[in-house]
This record gives C-alpha cells, structure tokens and sequence, in this order.
C-alpha cells in the first residue's frame, strides 16, 4: 500500500494513476482512492493544499483502497504533517528534503524540523533531495530550473517503481504520448523517472525491494476502471442495449462532472451531451428527451437533486424513464465537495413533495457502476419511471481492476413505443409492470396531453377526484413496489454466523476487508450489501430475521438503519462515521469484533 | 397522406400532410377552463384558426407549457402536449427539439413564469437559439395565485402582496430578449387577431427560438390593463406597428413616425420632418430592433408591435445533431472496443 502526498500543484494524481496503471499491467489486483482539496490551487505549501493517491495492490484479491499506507512519499512538510499520522510503526517514509525550509516548516506549525529531531525514528525514514537531484539529471537538456523541478513527482514514480519491480515501458510510452506537442518536457520527465529508478539502484539506500506478484484474478479480460467512466460506459451501453438515443443533459458540479466529460466524447453512439444553465434545466432537458422517446440522463451531486427534486416529481407524475445520478458527496449545503459521504439516502428516498416513490440502486465499487447503471437504465425504461443512481466520491474518483464483459452477455433493454390509436389511453398499465405506455410525440393518432397536475386512472386527464386521487397514488406506489430485483445474497462461508452487517455502496470494500479480517480470527460474520435500496430485495427481511444481531455500518447518522428499523422491524443496530473519508477495514474489524463477541457472550 | 418539405426554415424535418385540415380539429375534448371575458379565450382560438395553414402533421406538433393561467392552453389542443413546471417550460422543450427534429415545438408561458421563475431557462433558450416558438402571455400580473404582482406590473402597483404598492422595478420582455441576442422577436396583442397571426406566422418560419409577447388582458386581477391600446382613438397615436423594410410611420395617414435621437429613436410628426429622416425598419439590425423596444414604455404611451427582430444565426438543436452525426459518421459505434480501451491485461487458467 503506497500513498503519494503533496502539493496540490505537484502531480500527485498523476503520479498515483501512473503507478496504478504499471501494477495494473502487471496484473495485480488493485483499488486506488485520491484525496485532493475542493480548492483547484490550494495556497502552495499549507495542509488544506495536500493533494494525495492512495494505492492497494497485492497478488490477491483485494476490497478495498487500503486503511495505512506501507509506503508514505512526502514531497514537502505539509504533506508529511497531514499524513505521517497514518503511518504505522516501521512504515517507509519517503521525503523530498528541499521542501523543508523553515518557511515553509513554520507554514504548516513545525517548530523544528521533523527530520532532524527523533520525532520520525519509529519509521524507516529516507530524506532524499528530489528537486535537487531531478535538476542535476535534467541539467545537460537545457531546460529552466523551475522546468526541470516540476518532473520531481516522476523521480518519485521512479524511485517507487524501482523498489517494487514495476515495468517502465508504459510509463514512458505514457509521458511521450502525454507531452507529445512538448518534446522537451516529454524527454525532461522521461529523464527525472529513470534518475528516480538509477537513485534506487545505484545508492544502497534502500536495503529491499519487493516483488508483489500478479493476482489470481477470475479469467478473463481486464483494464482499469474509475467508477465514474464505468458509470459513463453503462450509460453508453445502455444506449446501445435499448437501441435508444441518450439525451444527457446537465450542470458541471464535483465529483460528478467526469461523467459529462467522458459521454461527451461518445458521440457516435448517439449520445447527446447538454451543458445547461443550471441543474434544474440538466434535469429539464434530460425529460423533455425521454418524452420524445430517448433515454434522458441528468448527472450531478447532491446539492444538484434538491434542484432537480421538483422536475423528478413530474417524471413520477408522468411516469417517464429518466436516470438521475447523484455521485454523492459531504454535506449538507455545499458541505465537502470533493469528500465522500453516503448521506443523501434519505433524500433519495423521501426528498419530494407528495407521495412521490423513486426506485434507488447503488454501486458497490469503481467496476460496479457499470453493471448497476444499466440495471437503473433497465427499471426506468421497463417501468417508466425515473431511477436515482446513488453513487459516491469514493466509487466515482477510486479505481480498480474490471473484466470487461462480453457485449454479448448484457440484458437485452429494448423497449416497445405505443403505436395503435385503436382503445389508446395514455394512463392505461402494463397488467405485470404497471407501466404506462410510452406514446411519443409524432406518432399518428396517440396525440393526448400529460403534464404535473393529478391524473385520471386510464385516461390521463386531468382529475380531482378524492377517489381517483388515492387510487393513484396507491398506483404509482405499487408500480415501484412491484418492481423486480434480484435477491440479496448473504457472504457467509461458515454458515454459523449469528451476526448479519448489512451495508450498501461504497462501504462494500472496507465491509467485505473488515469481514474477513473477523472471520481469520475465528468469529463468523455474515455480511449482505445492497444495491437495490427502493424497493428492497424480496427476501431481505427474511434474511435480516435469520441473525441475532444487525449492524449496520454507513457514513452517514444511520439512514439505512432507519429504513430497515422502519420497514422490518428489526433491531438494526448502526454504526456511523462521516468523516468524509471511506471506512477503513481495521476500524470496521473492531467494531464487528466486539458485536460477535458480545452475542457469544 | 404525403410529407413535404415546404421550404419553410423554421419547419424543416416537421412532416407535413396534404389532408385539409380546420381549426376544429385542433379543439381538444376538454372544456376551456379560464375565468369568462380572459384573453386566453382569444389567443387560444387564434392559434387553432392558424395552425392549419401550416399544413404540418397534428402528430408533429406539440406544446409545453409551465405553470400559471396561460400555462393550462396544452390541455385545450389536439395535439401532444406537456403541463410541465413552474418556469421550466423551456428546459424541457429544448430537450424535446435537441432530440427530435421531425417536430414543431412550441412554448406557452406568461409573465410570472417565464420572466420571474423561468427567467434563467428564457435568456439561457433565447441565446442558444434552440428551435422553440415561445409565447409569452403578459397581463402584468400573478392570476391563478389570485392577483400578486408580477415581473412586468407597473412600480406602485397595489396588489394583495404590496398594499403600500409594488417597489418592482419592471422588465421590458422584448428588451430582456434582445438583450440575450434572441434570433426572432414579435409583440402582438390579444384582441388583434390579424396582427397576431401575422406575427406567429412569421415566428414559425423561422428557423431558432422566437419570442412573441402577447399583450393579454386578466379581466379579474388586471382588468384593463391594455384598454388604451383598444380604444381606437387612442390605439392610432399609442400603437407603432412595424414591418420590415418599411418606414416607421403610425397614427391616422401616418401622421407620426420614428426618427433617430442621440443613440436612439424617438417619436416625431411626420409633418415636421424630412421623409429621409424617417427611420426604415431593418429586423436584422439588432441595435435598430433594441432602440425600438425601448420606444414601448410601461405606461403604454408609445407601444411597438409586429415583428422587432428576425435574424439568422445557427440554432443550437441542428449544431448538436450535426455533431452527433459527424461523430456516428466518424466513428462506428462499437461497444466492445470502447469497453476493452487502451491498456488491457489478460488472465488465463
């Protein structure tokens, strides 16, 4: 486990993604998680302007990005000062010394220096002057001084991928590829990353190296994936399945805004990408599409749905397909942008007005988003109605290995438009799905009008009926209800467990790490993860009665706990953290030590 | 049934029938709900009376409105229709004429919901110019929340909100659509049937967003609102009707007209001028067209009508189809090879 801490300006992101990639072609089994400042440029030098990359990779199958990195690299004293504290007890500590002025020391609260006091000894510290060395290698091309200090993140890189045995072709295919119209800084980086490499060699600094082996992974095809490009990638595949025209339609707001970037490149799928004036117009578009029979598509984050929450009360109302998707971050109000949070479940589920039921479906993980957001796509287009995607910071930003699937073997998402004027009414249901037809502008003789107000059952006019009005809100409670999903499945290799967690999203990894952690130490476990929040899976309260004990881990006050508290009966218990970070598997590991122990006892 | 293209630019891609059709066929089977003697009556009967000229598939046709007395005019047409939000009218319409281009899509909103809460998605439509007709129905005044003041209500104004009288400074629609470089912009008044269909015609021939402001008359929270512009006597020194190409001259034999003043226009007897000095309305001429909304004051003393702005610029909704068509065109649309990417490793058995 590595983490590369800097500077928000000094490449950290890109050196983390470079060595992600080396690993991965390596074929390690990986999970990355960035942490950088909502600020673009931080003020250079101080703690909120620490920008870091966290990678897990291992020759087995692993769950998450990792709790304590083995290896910290600290490129200047704030980053050092923001996460030496994580750092465990004869962990690698790598230091860029030119940054440790007194400047910049006091900047951050140093009295002295840390490195020349005993305050690091309990790790294996190696002060390395990165800029300084960077500059020696690159000297003889010409290039400015402060050039040449900007490749020092590609010393590191090296260095790293010398201690663990990375390949280097790629990286420096990469940085060619990357600089292509800048020879000069293409060929200054190259340099930096193989004077980082020849430090490690040639100076016996370093007395190990370490040879991670490649995972035994399923067989199969694979690459790297961030969740918010297999999020992007499940909408174009959704497309392509329904043999529908996405109309995705916007408002650039963090973490979400990768996903706009990346279907605006996919064009020739038959994706249309509308940058709006603000997000309730994201949403407006995305509808106006799906009524003219399109897949509407709105993306944003959680300050965006409580604009958006009265345009998905009028696709409720008028039962049209729409994915919304909400890459969830810490709130409330502008709260964490670039934090991750699992707190807008709740708003998901209730944030309208009127009884206004929306069904809900999480990913667990960067390569889940695919597979989940076609599955969103499937309910909206089936149902007719519109589906919120709740993922999160840390699904959309973090990164791991995906098999990429055979196109083949994707559901078959076709839908079926109305078309026969004979007997036609616009609010008539589908006796299985509850559906209303899809009857789209254009087609002879369905023309009818639909719009906000309550409608009559069947014929879709306007209606103020109390009867009716009851009738249909019962109605388009059902149509959700009876909505099919598949069931949850338990993750209980002993079969003996007597305590259930119970998670849903991004908590997948640290959950799953923390179970099997317990469940080495001799206490069974089970765990369920759920994906399908609204409705429930039909045997979830079966499975939740099966335990003695119900804990539920989430970073929020308990949102899940409630709904389940509410809806089953149960004596979920929670356990809460919104800290703006994901859980980590040793804390989880206590947590769920403690609950088995106390029920055996 | 046939479908042709009539040439007609703001109507390209809509299919067209050579079925003869009447207004009658436009009335919906439900009853017209606004309060007797409300100008909606009028607009409504209008439009039905008008859109058979146009010779386009019923199909093809459809009308979104948001929320407020006008925005109910959906439900009374036989044609698809959306009652959609508060304001949001045209955020949803843009997404309808971005996806589908066989269609003749127009707005209905009114002061309230396009200028106050809709005001972001107006400026925003207008200047993309997405292919939209945008009727605009102004009575100056909030009417199915029973009688607030409005965006467009004179500053004073005593309402049930502002008994001491309104502090609203209020907006001139036309200006605030010439401000955001709307391509097209009319104004018409209700009780002008002939002057109105002119304008609407001309609003659907063209090709990207039009604006038509309809003077409309509330008879129960502003009644009378407009009755100077009625009065036959009063309506030929007040009403300066414009038409492309032609010399800006009004009143009994063209007694008034429109000259030049500092950067702008002012009003002069046509008797005390030279005919040269006579301004001669240009549509494409957007500074022209401005000074011209900024003749029509608030308390109606001059008020310009027919057609302010009428000018070619790309339309968004055609800009984005023909991206994603050179795209399609470009690219297959291979799924595998876009899942697979650049760097992938394989793990066998």
């Amino acid at each position: 486990m590595i983490r590369f801490a800097g500077d928000s300006g000094d490449g950290m992101q890109l050196t983390g993604d470079r060595f992600t990639s080396e690993a991965a072609a390596f074929g390690n089994d990986l999970a990355t998680q960035p942490n950088f400042p909502a600020e673009i440029r931080a003020p250079q030098g101080t703690l909120p302007g620490v920008s870091s990359f966290q990678l897990h990779f291992a020759d087995y199958d692993i769950l998450t990005p990792g709790d304590r990195p083995d290896v910290l690299v600290a490129m200047n004293p704030a980053a050092l000062k923001a996460n030496v504290g994580e750092l465990p007890d004869g962990g690698i500590l790598i230091v860029n010394t030119d940054e440790f002025s007194k400047r910049n020391l006091t900047k951050v609260g140093y009295d002295s220096n840390p490195l020349e006091d005993d305050s690091l000894e309990k790790f294996q510290v190696h002060k390395i002057a990165m800029a300084t060395l960077t500059i020696g290698a690159l000297e003889e091309t010409g290039l400015g001084k402060k050039d040449a200090e900007r490749a020092k993140n590609m010393f590191a890189l090296g260095l790293l991928s010398w201690m663990y045995h990375r390949p280097t072709e790629g990286t420096e295919r990469f940085l060619r590829e990357k600089f292509a119209k800048k020879p000069d800084i293409a060929e200054a980086n190259v340099l930096a990353f193989r004077a980082g490499w020849n430090y490690g060699e040639t100076t016996e600094a370093f007395a190990v190296t370490y040879e991670v082996a490649p995972a035994k992974l399923n067989v199969g095809t694979y690459r790297q994936i961030t969740g918010n490009t297999a999020t992007a990638y499940g909408i174009v595949a959704a497309a392509q399945l329904s043999k529908l025209p996405v109309v995705l339609g916007t408002y650039p707001i963090t973490p979400a805004s990768d996903i706009l970037h990346e279907l605006s490149k996919h064009k020739n799928f038959d994706i249309t990408t509308v940058q709006a004036e603000d997000e309730i117009a994201g949403i407006g578009i995305a509808l106006g599409a799906s009524y003219g029979g399109a897949l509407g598509v709105t993306s944003t984050s959680g300050p965006g749905i409580a604009l958006k929450s009265e345009t998905i009360g009028l696709a409720v109302m008028t039962e049209l397909p729409l994915l919304v998707i909400d890459v969830q971050r810490g709130g409330p109000s502008t709260g964490l942008p670039t934090k991750t949070e699992q707190a807008d479940l709740l708003q998901a589920m209730f944030g309208r007005n009127g009884e206004s039921p929306v069904p809900i479906v999480a990913p667990q993980s960067p390569s889940d988003c695919f597979d989940a957001v076609v599955d969103a796509c499937r309910i909206a287009l089936k149902y007719r109605t519109p589906v919120l995607f709740l993922s999160d910071g840390a699904v959309a930003n973090g990164s791991e290995p995906w098999m990429i699937p055979d196109v083949e073997s994707l559901p078959d998402l076709t839908v079926e438009f109305a078309t026969d004027p004979e007997n036609f009414q616009p609010y008539s249901r589908d006796p299985e799905t509850l559906a209303r037809p899809w009857a789209v502008p254009g087609t002879p003789g369905l023309q009818h009008r639909i719009g906000g107000l309550e409608k009559q059952d069947i014929t879709g006019n306007i209606s103020y009926d109390p009867e009716n009005h009851d009738k249909m809100v019962r109605l388009r409670q059902a149509k959700i209800d009876g909505i099919e999903v598949p069931d949850v499945e338990v993750e209980d290799p002993d079969g003996n467990a007597r305590v259930l967690v119970v998670g849903w999203g991004s908590s997948y990894g640290p959950i799953g790490a923390a179970a099997r952690r317990v469940r080495k130490l001799g206490l069974p476990v089970a765990h369920a993860h759920l994906r399908h929040l609204n409705p429930f899976p039909k045997n979830l309260g079966e499975v939740l009665r099966k335990y003695d004990k119900v804990i539920v881990p989430e970073m929020n006050l308990g949102q899940l706990a409630l709904l389940l508290r509410a809806k089953y009966l149960v004596d979920a218990v929670s356990y809460t953290k919104v800290q703006g970070l994901p859980f980590k598997a040793e804390e989880l590991q206590d947590v769920l030590a403690d609950v088995i122990k106390g029920v055996s006892a | 049934m046939t479908a042709i293209d009539l040439g007609i630019p703001g109507l390209t891609g809509v299919p067209t029938t050579d079925e003869k059709q009447t207004a009658r066929d436009y009335k919906s089977d439900q009853e017209v709900r606004w309060c007797p003697g409300c100008g909606d009556y009028i607009v409504l009967n209008t439009m039905q009376s008008f859109l058979p000229s146009l010779g386009l598939k019923r199909e093809n046709i459809v009308f979104v409105s948001g929320i407020g007395c006008s925005s109910r005019f959906p439900y009374y047409m036989n044609t698809y229709g959306m009652h959609s939000i508060h304001g949001r009218a045209p955020a949803i319409a843009t997404g309808l004429a971005v996806a589908r281009p066989d269609l003749s899509v127009w707005v209905v909103t009114g002061d309230g919901d396009a200028l106050s809460i809709g005001g972001n998605h107006l400026i925003h439509t207008l200047r993309r110019n997405v292919n939209l007709k945008i009727l605009l129905f102004n009575n100056r005044i909030y009417g199915l929340t029973k009688g607030q003041y409005s965006p467009t209500s004179e500053e004073g104004k005593v309402t049930k909100s502002t008994p001491l009288g309104s502090l609203d400074h209020p907006f001139n629609p036309v200006s605030l659509a010439l401000g955001a470089e709307a391509s097209f912009v009319g104004r018409a008044l209700d009780s002008d049937k002939a002057g109105l269909t002119s304008v609407l015609r001309q609003a659907a021939e063209h090709r990207g967003s039009a604006l038509v402001e309809i003077y409309q008359n509330c008879p129960i929270f502003n009644d009378g609102a407009f009755d100077v512009l009625k009065d036959a006597d009063e309506a030929q020194r007040r009403i300066i009707n414009v038409v492309d190409g032609e010399p800006i001259r009004f009143g009994r034999e063209g007694e008034y007209c429109v000259v030049r003043e500092g950067f702008g226009l002012a009003v002069a007897k046509s008797a005390d001028v030279d005919a040269s000095d006579i301004v001669v309305h240009d549509a494409s001429d957007l500074n022209l067209s401005f000074a011209l909304s900024r003749l029509s004051t608030q308390d109606l003393t001059h008020t310009v009508t027919g057609v302010f702005r009428r000018a070619d610029r790309p339309t968004y909704d055609d800009g984005v189809r023909a991206q994603v068509g050179a795209a399609k065109a470009a690219k297959p649309a291979d799924l595998s090879k876009l899942l697979h990417g650049k760097d992938t490793w394989t793990v066998v058995g």
